[in-house]
Parts: C-alpha cells; structure tokens; sequence
C-alpha cells in the first residue's frame, strides 16, 4: 500500500512527459481537422508575423498549424533535431534547417523535387544545390543571409575616400589611417576592422570568405578532395592573422556577430564584417551610427568577392504523418507573397530572384540591389560534400585557424594538421 | 505478527522500507544510465541517425587515448582542478575564519557573500565574459585607464597564456562562497572551551589554529575537497561560456560535448564520459583513504 504512495510522483512526472510529448499530434484520424507542427525561430518579431502567415494558410487549407518555438541556438536547434528525429517521431511535421544542416538531416527528410518542379527554378540556384542531398531535394530555401561588409560613408568622406574598399589591401590601407585618425582625434578605442573570430561556426564563415576570395578553395572541393592546404589559403590566413592586434582589436578572437555589432554600432569601428540582421540594427533608433550605416560586398584577394552562404530552410519531416499537408504549409511559406512581406517587416532577406527586382520591395529596402550580387557570389560552406561529418569538418577547420589568430601555431603547421585532421575524418 | 522476528530485524525491515525508494531513484538515475553509457562506449552509435549501432569492442578507448586533444583536456582539466580547489580552500578558510570571529553586520555579510554562488554559472560566466572583453570590458578600463597599471588592454580570453588563468578567477570568485559557508559550519561545531583551555595553558593564536582549528576541521576540508574537486573535474559550463575550450582551455566535459553532441559520436562520446567517471572515482577513493587514516578522520 504504501509503495503506491512512493510511486506516485514518479506516476506524475510520466503523465506529464506523455503529455507533452503527445503535444504535437492531436488530430485523430478521420475525424476533425489535420492538425500539422512546425518548428520555427522563437524571437519576436519573426515569431509573430509567422504565426500571422499561419493563420492565413489555415484560413485558406483548412489544415490547423501549430507553431513550436525552437531553440536560439542554432546548435542547440540542431541536437534537438536530432533527437526527434532519430526518434522517428512524427510529432514535428516542418522543421526550420540552417543552409548546413540538409546533409545531415537528409535521411529523416522528405524529398520535394516533385511537388515543387514548377516553381523550384524562381529561387537562387546556389541554395536549392546545396539543398539537394544525393539527388534529393530536402528543404525549400526560406530566407537567405550572407557576408556583407559595413562600412561607414561618413567616415570614408572624412578621409576623402570616394568608395567602400574593393580588395583587402585597400581595406588595410584605409583602416589603417582612420584608426590613426580617429584615435589622434580622442577616441582612443577606436578599431579599423571587426569580425568573427571566436572559434565557432561563424569563424568558418570568414576564413572561408578570406580564403575563396584569394582562390585558397572550400576546404573540401566539389568530389570531396581535401583542398585546404594550398598556398593561397595559407596566404590570405596570414593576411588575417596580421589583422589581430593592428586594424582589429586583439579580443577579435572571442568575437561573435553580436560584440562585433555592439563595436560597430557604438561608432568605435569603421568596417564591419556581419550578416545582413545587423543592417536594421545599426540604422535603427538606439544605434550611434544610425543614418551612417552603409554596405558592400566584402573585399576581393584577387579572387573576386566571396561571401559565405548563410540562411533558413523549410523541410518536411519523413516520419510526419501528414506530408501533402506539411508540403502545401511550406509552399505557403516559401511563395513571393510571404516572402516579400518577410522581407518588408523583418529585413529577412528573399530566396526568390524575382523579388529583388521587385520596386516596391526595393524602394522599402535599399540594400536588396546589392544582397543580389553578393548572393549570386555567395560560396556554400562545404556541408554537401561532408554530408553528416560537417560539423567536425567545420570545428576541425575552425580550430586550426584561430590556432592561428591567437598565434599558438604558424599558419603552415596548422593548414597541415587541418589537412591531416580533416582527412582523416572524411576517409 | 509472526513469531520469531525480533524488534530489531523489525527495525532493519522498516529502514529498508524507508531505503526503498532511495535505492529505486539510484538504480533509475545513476546505475542504469552508468551501465547503458558504458555499453554505448563498446559502440559506433551516432546521435540522430537510424543506422543499427555496431559494436566494436574496445576500439573507441584505443582511439581516444591516442588522440592528444583528449590528453591535452585531461592535462587541461587536472591544472584547473588544483588550482581552483586549492586556491578556494586557502581563500574560503581565510574568510570563514573572519566571518567566524564576532563583528557588527556580520549576518549581512554573510549573505552577501554568497551571491556568487547563487548566481546560475552561465550568468555568472557571460557576465564576467562582458567584462573581460578587452575594448570595454570592465577590467580593461580600470586597470588601464583609471589605474594605469598595465599599459596596453589585455585580451584575457584570448591569449593562451592567460585565458586558463582567467577561467580559473571567474571559477574561485563564483565558488569559494560555497567553501566559506562548509568551513563557518565546521567552525562553528568546534566547543569554545577548548580555545579557552588552550589560552589559559598560554598557546599563542597561531597555535592555537595549527593544533586546534585545523585538525577538528579535517572532516569539514576533506568534504570541501570531495565537493569541490568532484566539480571541479566535470567543469563544463564557465568554459563553454568564457572560451567554448579554445586557446588551451579544453576541459574533459567540454572535449566530451563536443563529441557527442556537435560531432554527434555517442559511442565515441560514451567512451570520453566513462573515462571522466573513472578519473572521478579514483579521486574519491584517494581523498576518502586520506580522510580515513587520522584520529578524527570519519567522513
């Protein structure tokens, strides 16, 4: 008898967990209608105008839509994908998946190559190739992101330069004098040049722009050959290394997006390497260099300009239960209307070529005309060609260069161990 | 009732009664995980995936002991363990021993000196990660602008020299309160008399704590010492926040996440967690047999 008692917490806590995990699913088959879920960025704005659009394909299908918000942390995200996933459980129907993951959800995705022929030839080329997993077409691209550089115009006309710098020899040149400048002015904190240099994913992200645009390669070439020891490579390494403690602040190495942003936007920095969200930021209310915010593609080495492919896609679960649904639900979200809406209100920028030449989406937001360029430029990370091993790919890289940036290695020594490594995982 | 059970087996049959549910939640959270993870670790199981795991014997551990990565976090971990424990158990004796002798606002504080610790280590870790950074950080500006006692801002997280140093600062500031508040409990149990026999006997202060204080307090040190030590060993969050394991700070618990979850290698990641608890244990067996030999050594 009194064993029930001891049980009975134990009895709870399960009641509870069944019940969450039974969140997901509640239409009964054949009767009422199709409830379908999706896992979606939690932040607002975003969040709320999703659920608006939610509303609308409800209203329009019938089918209910439930929203799940997914963690912030895209890697968190990811491992949260995972156990579901690996589950088999079908209680996500759409799942939001970053431009690297598609290789490694690829096996729990459905394929919609057929359901989306008609239309699939409207988006950027570059994103559906690296959303085609062995043939497969896993994920619609959703929104699109990619390295831009910020820059300061009313800095540049002070120092009488007439445009943004067109090679990085330039942007050292010019960064150089108005770091000595400004700081001969009275601001003594002042830096010529913030990035990411934290060792994560985003560090990736710039040493792959560095490198294609000096024509150092992907780190992993199109058949999976290990390409990242090369001199080029090695050449533009050195150039960023060089960066460290002259144009740009010796903590650049624990940088992120965000104390870059924070940097930049407190009109201590005169270049900026970041993704387009901080556009919005800086020019916005609260911002010191609001109104004096401008943009450009990121320097070229010699190799034409580069920019890391970035952005979110809309994939429909293989276990879910209802995927004609899920599929119409993405085709919703993914279609020139709500892309253009998206674009408007969140400065999320379209995965749809037509839409940047879009005037009234160009006149709310100037800097599509250039996003275009840079997304045509745009160089994907080499997640297809690593399938599942990416993310040890990318640490592996990631980690021998800012062996480099912190100066605990030479730039030789690291590309070598980076080659040994990285073959070694891909074998 | 049946004849022939006496009050005392009555007694025992009551206790494991109560012991009962104890010994469930054990074996539910500790002994069945321990042994799935162990048998994991004699696999290739990734995480996500739904290909059959493979077994394959000891490979995982003959892969993992010849990675010098992996060595370099124990290596890593262990410089961490010593000199956060042992400099928050110099630092928290000290205290408690003020805090210990009477004072005005001696209450407030001693709750003030416990924000630290109640503070969850990631807030603490992104705190002191704000004011670290070496453009406005904190630090940086009161020990070169204000003070001017260093002449350049210093990085502190990203050079290798300094960021272990560094992390072990944010781990004593965030848990010598914790010591303090073991060592005012074990102060406080030691009899006033015995100070006042050995003042009258003429023992000077400094006696008096090397022959009193110090070995009535041996039992409340060793469980300081298993405490922190055993945390110490699984230091993951103020790394991760601070560095993420870059630049020489590599932890065990930190190369283990990686593994298992961002490169998503449970078999692998199984045989680092099995490894970690071993180190573990042989720690505690070493600090118990030292706690066992003295006269008051009961733990």
């Amino acid at each position: 008898m009194r064993i029930r008692h001891f049980l009975f917490p134990f009895a709870a806590v399960a009641l509870v967990l069944g019940a969450c995990s039974q969140d997901g699913a509640q239409s009964p088959a054949g009767e009422g209608p199709i409830t379908i879920t999706a896992s979606v960025d939690p932040g607002d704005p975003s969040f709320s105008l999703t659920r608006q659009m939610a509303d609308e394909f409800e209203k329009q299908s019938g089918v209910k839509v439930q929203l799940l918000k997914g963690p912030a942390d895209a890697t968190e995200r990811l491992s949260q994908y995972l156990q579901y996933l690996g589950a088999k459980s079908p209680d996500i129907d759409v799942y939001q998946i970053d431009v690297i993951w598609p290789a490694i959800l690829a096996e729990h995705l459905a394929d919609l190559k057929e359901s989306f022929a008609s239309e699939i030839g409207d988006f950027f080329p570059t994103v559906v190739q690296n959303n085609t997993v062995d043939g497969k077409l896993v994920a619609i691209p959703w929104f699109g992101d990619a390295g831009l550089l910020y820059y300061r115009p009313d800095l540049l006309e002070k120092y009488a330069y007439a445009e943004p710098p067109k090679t990085w020899e330039e942007l050292e040149a010019m960064a150089t004098k108005i770091q000595e400048g400004e700081r001969a002015a009275g601001i003594p904190d002042f830096w010529g040049y913030v990035w990411q240099g934290k060792a994560y994913e985003g560090l990736t992200c710039n040493a792959l722009e560095w490198q294609v645009s000096s024509g150092g390669g992907t780190i992993v070439d199109d058949k999976g050959q290990v390409t990242v020891n090369n001199l080029k490579a090695a050449e533009a390494l050195g150039r960023a290394a060089g960066w460290v403690g002259r144009i740009s602040p010796p903590g650049v190495t624990t940088y992120g997006e965000e104390e870059a942003r924070q940097l930049f936007q407190s009109g201590n920095a005169a270049f900026m390497r970041n993704w387009p969200y901080a556009y919005s930021l800086a020019q916005g209310a609260g911002s010191r260099v609001q109104g004096n915010t401008g943009i450009a593609q990121l320097p070229s080495g010699g190799a034409g300009h580069a920019a890391t492919l970035g952005g979110w896609q809309l994939g429909v679960s293989a276990h879910s239960r209802y995927p004609k649904e899920a599929a119409e639900f993405v085709r919703f979200m993914t279609s020139a209307p709500i892309q253009k809406r998206r674009a408007r209100e969140l400065s999320l920028l379209p995965t749809r070529v037509p839409l940047y030449e879009d005037k009234e989406l160009v006149e709310a937001l100037p800097i599509l005309p250039v996003m275009k360029d840079v997304f045509l430029a745009a160089v994907a990370r080499p997640s297809t060609q690593s399938g599942d091993l990416y993310n040890e790919v990318s640490t592996q890289y990631f980690q021998a260069v800012h062996g480099v940036l912190t100066g605990q290695t030479t730039v030789p020594e690291a590309l070598a161990r980076a080659e040994t490594q990285l073959k070694e995982i891909l074998r | 009732m049946a004849r022939g059970v006496t009050l005392e087996q009555k007694q025992e049959r009551t206790g494991w009664l109560f012991l009962a549910p104890v010994v469930v939640i054990l074996v539910l959270v500790g002994i069945y995980p321990l042994l799935q993870t162990f048998w994991m670790s004699l696999t290739d199981t990734r995480l996500g995936s739904n290909r059959t795991p493979r077994f394959v014997g000891l490979e995982n551990y003959a892969d993992l002991f010849g990675r010098r990565p992996f060595w370099e976090a124990v290596v890593n971990t262990l410089v961490f363990t010593v000199s956060s424990v042992s400099i928050e158990v110099v630092l928290g004796l000290s205290i408690a021993l003020v805090l210990h002798s009477g004072f005005r606002g001696r209450g407030l504080l001693r709750a003030a000196i416990l924000i630290p610790w109640a503070l969850p280590t990631v807030v603490s870790a992104k705190i002191w990660n704000y004011m670290l950074v070496d453009t406005y950080g904190v630090i940086n500006d009161i020990l070169v602008t204000r003070l001017g006692l260093v002449e350049k801002k210093i990085a502190w997280l990203a050079e290798p020299e300094l960021a272990l140093g560094a992390v072990v600062a944010v781990d004593v500031w965030k848990t010598t309160p914790f010591a303090v508040l073991l060592f005012l409990a074990g102060l406080q149990l030691i009899p006033k008399q015995t100070y006042e026999a050995a003042s009258v006997d003429g023992a000077s202060r400094w006696q008096q704590f090397v022959r009193i204080t110090l070995p009535l307090l041996k039992p409340t040190i060793i469980v300081v010492l298993i405490f922190r030590t055993l945390d110490a060993l699984r230091v993951f969050d103020a790394i991760w926040v601070l560095t993420r394991g870059q630049v020489g700070t590599e932890s065990m618990a930190t190369f283990t996440y990686r593994q298992m979850i961002d490169f998503r290698k449970l078999g692998y990641g199984s045989a680092c967690s099995v490894t970690i608890f071993l180190l573990i244990a042989a720690f505690v067996a070493l600090f118990l047999l030292v706690g066992r030999r003295g006269p008051e050594g009961e733990v």
